[in-house]
């Protein structure tokens, strides 16, 4: 699976907060910057495995933190297609 | 009290509209409003809200789409980085010019329907656009814009929420909002017609969580129930001149669509001060920003951070009193009037409707 946000929603950064938000007709999300990291990488093009590659190797994470990482890059990927912000 | 950062800008361009529906949230007193604000001013404004932290904009009316210089401000809206949403009947709109709005950076549409069967759609409407609607959503999907379809649920659609979600299934709709009406403005002249009976709504609501559920992460199913059928108010707006920014056509600034309606409160207009001023001292926004306005039992309810004691302009419209506990609530004095209407609506009675006016 290559998670892609949905049509609706909109990741931009917000200049009054610092942090990346998403953006939605009801609603915004706003982003910490490991959330930001990995919604930016939701763009259908990637794998989470894929994503969780390309977030280690940019962050310098050790090998042994690696899992934890990929944890929270399923995690925020589940909440977002919870969310309904991920393309079906 | 340092003011809040709003969200959202709720930006009613016109309260034109060719639709008379009997449910509309405008005013009932369309025709004490002053001249609309010009392009140039709506420009200025969205500058503005996006200055105080907006970051999304509603281009709603009446109907906005009666406004030639919508492109300009969706033009606008996008060379701020505001995520824009356009609030519309979809007519009159022909596919050139969703193409032409599409191009200037919207960013969603959503289109209301009165009912999903097209006779019954346009004696609601009081106006003949169920074709051109249905029409209208199917381009703007084939654009690749996402879609809500709206439909304001009242007595004589409650039954069809199979044929509703069928139909946005079929138009290829991201979210559904089946919104049980607010009984504001015309709706509550139109109260005794369109309040629904409570067997109704309970199995409206069934349908609708079925659906809910097998459409999860497809569909994102939304059924909005009715206040008068709970035993707590509604998060009204998330709270008084909290997080949304709602700008009527004449260039005021107030708390929600229907906040015109409390008399006792004077609302400034952007053509005399600037937003932000009026967003952090103006005295209407002040009035039941926060929570020290509320009297008891909200002032030690333990619920009063979820909903903020209810709707403002419910507890005007009902008991006269805009500060008084909203009436939804169990536990506010008045609860028998909403009560007593929700009773009403078991028995025969008169169902025309006063379709909106002009
Ligand atoms: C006032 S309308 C203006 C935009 C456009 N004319 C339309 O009807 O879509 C804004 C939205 O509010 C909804 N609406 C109107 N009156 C309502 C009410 N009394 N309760 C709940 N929603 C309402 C409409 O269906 C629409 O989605
Ligand atoms: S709710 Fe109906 S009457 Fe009111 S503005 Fe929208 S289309 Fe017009
Ligand atoms: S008493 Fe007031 S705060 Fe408590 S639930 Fe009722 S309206 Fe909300």
């Amino acid at each position: 699976m290559t998670p892609k946000l949905a049509k609706k929603a909109r990741l931009r950064f917000d200049r009054h907060s610092g942090r990346h938000m998403v953006i939605y007709p009801e609603r915004g999300l706003a982003l910490n910057d490991s959330a930001a990291a990995i919604a930016m990488r939701c763009d259908g093009t990637r794998t989470v495995s894929e994503i969780v590659e390309e977030i280690a190797l940019e962050a310098g994470v050790p090998a042994a933190e690696r899992s934890s990482l990929e944890q929270d890059v399923v995690e925020f990927v589940a909440l977002l297609a919870q969310k309904g912000l991920l393309e079906p | 009290m340092s003011a809040p950062r709003p969200y959202t800008l709720i930006a009613e361009l016109t309260y034109r509209c060719p639709l008379r529906c009997p449910y509309c949230s405008n005013p009932t007193n369309l025709a004490d409003h002053d001249g609309e604000l010009g392009t140039e001013e709506w420009k200025r404004v969205l500058g503005e809200a996006e200055a105080l932290g907006v970051v999304q904009v509603h281009f709603t009316g009446g109907e906005p789409l009666a406004r030639k210089d919508l492109e300009q401000l969706v033009a606008r809206a996008r060379e701020l980085d505001l995520y824009s949403n356009l609030v519309t009947s979809g007519v009159p709109l022909t596919k050139e010019r969703l193409v032409t709005l599409a191009n200037a950076g919207l960013d969603h549409v959503q289109v209301s329907i009165q009912s999903a069967r097209p006779e019954r759609a346009d004696a609601i409407a009081g106006y003949a656009a169920h074709p051109q609607k249905i029409q209208v959503m199917r381009w703007v999907t084939d654009l690749g814009l996402p879609l809500t379809m709206n439909v304001v649920l009242h007595r004589a659609n409650l039954d069809e929420i199979d044929e509703l979600v069928a139909l946005a299934e079929d138009v290829g709709a991201s979210r559904l909002e089946l919104a049980n009406t607010q009984y504001v403005a015309w709706a509550l002249s139109n109260r005794n017609a369109l309040l629904p009976t409570r067997g109704q709504l309970d199995m409206a609501a069934e349908a609708a969580s079925k659906h809910k559920a097998r459409l999860q992460g497809k569909i994102d199913v939304l059924f909005v129930k009715p206040d008068y059928f709970g035993t707590t108010p509604k998060a009204c707006m998330d709270g008084w001149a909290r997080r949304f920014i709602h700008m009527v056509p004449d260039g005021r600034v107030l708390p929600c669509h229907a906040a015109t309606s409390i008399t006792t409160l004077r609302f400034d207009s952007v053509k005399d001060r600037p937003l932000a001023d009026i967003w952090t001292s103006s005295d209407a926004l002040l009035a039941y920003r926060g929570e020290a306005w509320m009297p008891e039992p909200c002032k030690s309810c333990d619920r009063r951070s979820i909903d903020f004691g209810g709707c403002r302009c419910q507890a005007f419209a009902l008991t006269g009193d805009a500060s008084a506990t909203d009436p939804a609530c169990e536990r506010a004095p008045q609860h028998a009037l909403v009560e007593a209407a929700r009773k009403s609506a078991d028995g025969p009675n008169d169902r025309r409707y006063l379709y909106r006016g002009r």
